[in-house]
This record gives C-alpha cells, structure tokens and sequence, in this order.
C-alpha cells in the first residue's frame, strides 16, 4: 500500500531570542549570499535542540531530517518532551508555518486541530460562532448546516446556543470548540493537546470521538498528546521525537515504554550517595527492585540502606508526591535502637494501591527521642506507574489513588 | 500513485491560488458578517453610526475650511463638496489602515490554522465597501435634496466612471495594506507611519482643497498621489465642478493595478513563514 503522507529530509529551523532587532542585518547578508548564488550562511549552523542547554548559535533546529511514512488509516502518535520539536512538526503539517528545508507529499485534505474554538468571537452567539470556527476550519457553510444539529446537542451547550460566547463559562467554550471540530470531516486529521482542557465527562466524550474517527471511519490520524494513556488507546503505532529528530518508532506499546524508561527523571530508579555524614545519619542507597515497567497491578519494592553515625533511637519516614507535588500519603517504619553502622530497610507499596502516574519518594531519617530529622533527602526516586486495566473503560482513572477495595453486587 | 499535494519551503513565485480561495469563500462573508455584526452589538444607535460620523466630520470641515478659512468649493455647496470628498477618502482610508496590519493582528489565529490568508484583507475591503455604501447613501440623498431644490449640481458623463473609482479607492487601499502589512510581521516601524501617514496624505490630495486652488508650487505633489485622481473624478462625476481628466484615471488605475498585485505577491511570499517572525 502507498502511504498517504510522505515526509522527506524535513527539518525547520527557529532563530532564538528577540526577533527584529539586528535581524535587518542578517537579512541582508542573507539576500548577498543568495544573490552570488551560495547558500544561506545561517542555515549552515547545526546545532541539536535541547533545551536545557544553552547554546553557542542564536539559530536552531526545531526539527532536523524528518523522514516518515504515514500509511492511510494510519493512528499514529508522537511523542516527546516538551519542545522537542512534536507540534513544529504538526504545525508544518497544518500549514501554520513553512519548512526550511525538505517536502511533505500528501493526498487528500489535513484538517488540523491544534486548538478548540480558534477564531471565536466573543460578541457572536454559539451558533454564529459554529458557522465562523467550521469555515475557519475548512467546512462549507452547507456542510456545517447539514451538522449543525448533530454539533450543538454534542457540545452540551443546547441551551446557550442563542446566547453570546462571552457569557460561556470556559468548559462551554472548549466543549462548544470541540464539537465542531469533531465534526470535521479530512481524511487526515492532525490533533495536538487538545485532550488537555475539559472536565472528566467531556475527556470521556473527546476519547471516545476520537475512537470513532480513527478506528471507525478508518480516516488517518496524527496525534500528539502527554497523556499516555490516551496515547495508548487510540494509536496503533507511534514516533518518539527527541530533540527535532525521530528517535524511535513502532507499535505504539513499545514506543511508550521506551519513552517512559528514557525520558522522565521520574524514572530515577537507583540512588547512591556517598558523602560525608552531616548530622548523625546518612542514607547511602536506594533502589527500587522490578523488572521492567511498573503498572497499576505490580507490586513495588523499594530498598533503602542508610547509615548511622553513633548510638540513638531512629525511624525512616517515607513521603509519597505525585508529580504535581501533591503528598499522596506520608508512611513511617518500625523504631529502632541503633548503633553505629548500616542497616538496611524494605518497603512495599502493594499491587492495585496507585493510580497510574508518576511518583516521587522524599526520605526523612529520623531521631526518634528528639522527634525530628536528621537527614532529609527530596525525590531520592522517581517512577511511573503505568495504566493497567481489566475493564473496557477508558479515559483518564481519576483520583489520587487507585485501591482495589471490595466492592460486590449481589445477585 | 503520485501524490496530489506538497507542502515545500517556497511557494511558486506567482502563485494566485485563486480555486483556494474561492473553495474558503464561505469564510469570506462571515469574516464581513463578523466584522459588522460585533462591531455595532451592545450600542443603541447601531449601524446609524455610519450616517453619523461622516456627517459630523463633514461639517466641521464645512466650519473649520469653508467658513473660517474661507476656502473655495468651487461654488459647489460646501457640504457636498466635502462628504464628496471624505467618503471617497474613507474608503480608501480604512481599507489601508486595517489591512495593513493583517498579520500582527490575526497572528494568533494564523498561528493555530490554515486558510488562505489574504481572505482576511479580502474580507476588510468588502466590510468597509458595506460601511462606503452606507456613507455613499447619505451623499447622495443630500445629493438628491440639492438637486430637487434646483441648485447648482448635476451628475454628468463621468459618472459611467464610478464603478472604476470605487474598484481604484478599495483596490489601492488593500494593494498598499497588503505591501506594508507583509513588511510589519518583522519590522514594525510601519505601523506607526502608518497611522499618520494616512492623514498626512489627505492633505496631499483635493479632499479639502481643490485642485484648481492648489497653488503652482504644490500642483506635483497633488498629482503624484494616485488617490487624486479617484477623488477630483468622483467630485467633478457628480457635481460638476473641478478638473477631470483621463490621464489623471488613467495613473490612477495604472497605479492600482501595479500597486494590487505586487501587494498580494509580498503578501503570498510572507504568509508562509510570518508565524516566525511576527
């Protein structure tokens, strides 16, 4: 089979800094080598784009030597940290912005979604602004009437149809966006982030449209999202970007894993240190023992050893965040009476106790007779557990924890 | 199987796209329909503010340049003669100033989609053709109210011109529009030129005073302005008074044309990459 998007040698370069100061400067040296017939001096200047990295040259590449093949009915997910070059690639692809160098092929129309509700005018009632966003998206008026009825009762917003936008609240507007969006009908379809926004009922509606159009209506399908989960469902297949190049791309279970056990420092899995003791105590080593990713259903099994410098009664205090910082619950061990030397310390969180997400452990040694820390170490490990599921359900799990309690219908 | 479309870093250089554009035209009426329906929702008078300003700017010229400076109308009725002369320039006005920032002022929604730009400016030029026709109204039931009384108007061949004066005013306004709204995205200097730019070359043209009393040492800068032309021809098409001749709608025009489609070819050229710069 042909693939229906062809991407070739792509690469997209961004100066850094302030634009249009100096740049008169450039520009004319630019238009001097065209004019000689040379290349572009700036477009010589390669440098990766990391982020967190200062660089020597004001130019960089947000993308670099892009090659892929897109095949038709294709759900492809992209994936990456943030500015490693995923909604560049997409922006490209929804002509927002050019290449620098390199083609894409395509056949058929890309309808991207990059935002809900772009172009929304405030003063406009809900319907008015479903015709505006609809042609703004490339629907004729005859198809957005054909759907209109389809696109309100599937934003919810029935009521305030007549009333004007700026009067929504902004679950409205983004349940209102997303309708008619979803309403689209491309043969490829190019969604960023739009998951992100919206409450639980509309994330559920939102997946599930997506579902449809991918799986269902067989229509092509790129999505970029940090929703693992939502990656997970929708998408068969799936590229890493890292730092404006492809790193990695397959079946979309593979990728992710991949991604996980790379990217994230919440896959800090080992912790030593060794340093002088400070204050009486000291934790050397940590380690969390499993093999392979960690889900929802596994057990996790976490070693600490610590050291003590002379005689005193002590406990470790353990401390669970999320990776919004939110304490997840705060565990203690056992006293002990200790003397000097190195003891060592297990830790089980059960199977089916967290949500999927990442975690981070903080450690406190404690002195037990004066009843406060002598060592504290913040997020000595990181992890993510990912989502593991026996039910048909999907969408994002909601809450801090995931317990399985006994919960029976009797028959 | 080839592929039927490229996405590549230049666009071809003279590129109209005109089946694009005509496939967003949908687009195109409700950007107009947006554009008219916000701006007059929540005031009581409405679009009666359409009479409403031309006629108040209409008369403090007609205080200001007739009665206190005593400036000729060439025996015109001094209210004609510059509601003649502020309407034709208005039109001409807003298309310029609002096109010409196009791309700072839509940025964020071009930067979130794809449409053929220039429907944007295309949109601006018919929004303000609605808010010409309705100045237009006023001018010619004031117009009719002269005529009636027997006065000293009437309308004569070069009315037949009229289509083209208004094709020149609308056409000129968004060529311009577009050439400095392409160049703003980088260098925003132009926006401030711009705003008084425009009043500045008001006076340069016969809106206030008309050409017969331009004195000698002036008379190329009045004729070097291409809007002269549209306004002298508009004024002598319906009153009858001041200087009309073929080679002054003739650079008009000329001055169009050239002005329309080197402004679309900037403006084709920036809208690919603007989202980097602006």
């Amino acid at each position: 089979m042909e693939p229906i998007i062809k991407i070739e040698n792509l690469s997209k370069q961004y100066r850094l800094g302030t634009i249009g100061t100096g740049t008169i400067k450039n520009d004319i040296k630019r238009w001097w080598h065209k004019a000689r017939g040379k290349d572009d001096p700036f477009l010589k200047i390669s440098e990766t784009n990391d982020r967190a990295v200062k660089g020597i040259s004001e130019y960089v590449w947000a993308l670099k030597d892009i090659n892929l093949d897109i095949m038709p009915g294709e759900v492809m997910g992209i994936i990456g940290k943030n500015g490693a070059g995923k909604s560049t690639l997409l922006k490209i692809l929804s002509k927002v912005t050019g290449p620098t160098t390199g083609k894409i092929h395509f056949n058929g129309r890309i309808g991207s979604l990059l935002e809900v509700g772009t172009g929304f005018h405030p003063e406009l009632t809900g319907k008015e602004n479903i015709f505006l966003n609809g042609a703004i998206l490339g629907m004729t008026k005859p198809e957005i009437r054909r759907k209109l009825d389809e696109i309100i009762d599937f934003s919810g917003c029935g009521r305030y149809i007549d009333t004007p936008v700026k009067r929504y609240s902004s679950g409205m507007l983004v349940r209102l966006g997303f309708a008619v969006a979803a309403h689209l009908e491309p043969e490829i379809l190019v969604v960023d982030e739009v998951l992100a926004v919206g409450d639980a009922e509309f994330h559920k509606k939102a997946i599930g449209k997506m579902q449809d159009v991918s799986k269902g209506e067989g229509r092509t399908v790129l999505f970029v999202s940090h929703n693992m989960t939502a990656v997970r469902q929708l998408c068969d297949n799936g590229v890493i970007i890292q730092n404006g190049s492809i790193h990695a791309r397959g079946k979309i279970s593979e990728v992710i894993d991949k991604y996980l056990e790379n990217e994230f420092n919440y896959f800090k899995h080992q912790y030593q240190n060794t340093s002088t003791i400070f204050n009486k105590a000291i934790l050397r080593h940590a380690k969390i023992i499993s093999d392979g990713a960690l889900k929802v259903n596994s057990k996790i099994v976490v070693e600490f050893v610590f050291e003590v410098e002379s005689d005193m009664e002590t406990n470790l205090s353990l401390v669970l965040n999320d990776n919004y910082e939110n304490v997840i619950f705060n565990s203690i061990s056992n006293v002990i009476k200790a003397h000097k030397g190195t003891y060592n310390c297990r830790f089980e969180i059960y199977e089916n106790l967290l949500n999927d997400g990442f975690y981070s452990i903080d450690i406190y040694i404690v002195d037990y007779q004066r009843k406060q820390p002598v060592f504290i170490e913040k997020k000595v490990l990181g992890f993510e557990v990912a989502d593991y599921r026996e039910t048909e359900w999907i969408g994002k799990w909601t809450g801090a924890v995931r317990p399985k309690l006994k919960f029976e219908i009797f028959e | 199987m080839p592929f039927q479309q490229t996405i590549q870093p230049e666009n071809k250089f003279f590129d109209l796209r005109l089946k694009e554009i005509w496939r967003y035209r949908d687009l195109l009426m409700l950007f107009v329909r947006r554009d008219f329906v916000a701006k007059y929702k929540q005031t009581i008078l409405g679009p009666l503010w359409l009479f409403i300003r031309p006629l108040f700017q209409t008369l403090t010229m007609v205080v200001v340049f007739e009665r206190m400076a005593k400036l000729s109308t060439e025996g015109v009725p001094p209210i004609l003669f510059y509601l003649a002369g502020t309407t034709a320039w208005n039109y001409f006005a807003n298309c310029l100033t609002t096109t010409s920032n196009t791309f700072t002022a839509n940025a964020y929604i071009f930067g979130k989609v794809y449409f053929p730009r220039v429907i944007t400016p295309l949109s601006v030029i018919i929004s303000n053709l609605i808010q010409f026709g309705i100045g237009f109204m006023l001018f010619v039931s004031i117009y009719i109210y002269f005529f009636v009384q027997g006065g000293t108007v009437a309308p004569n061949k070069a009315l037949l011109l009229l289509p083209l004066l208004i094709v020149n005013m609308g056409f000129m306004g968004l060529g311009l529009g577009m050439l400095i709204s392409a160049s703003t995205t980088k260098y925003r200097d132009l926006q401030n030129l711009v705003s008084f730019g425009v009043q500045l070359l008001m006076y340069a043209s016969p809106v206030i005073i008309p050409l017969s009393s331009v004195p000698e040492k002036y008379m190329p800068v009045m004729l070097w302005n291409p809007m002269t032309g549209v306004i002298e021809t508009f004024r002598y098409a319906f009153l009858g008074s001041g200087t009309f001749s073929f080679k002054l709608v003739a650079y008009s025009t000329g001055f169009t044309i050239f002005i329309f489609f080197v402004g679309l070819l900037v403006f084709n050229k920036t809208e690919k990459n603007f989202m980097d710069t602006v």
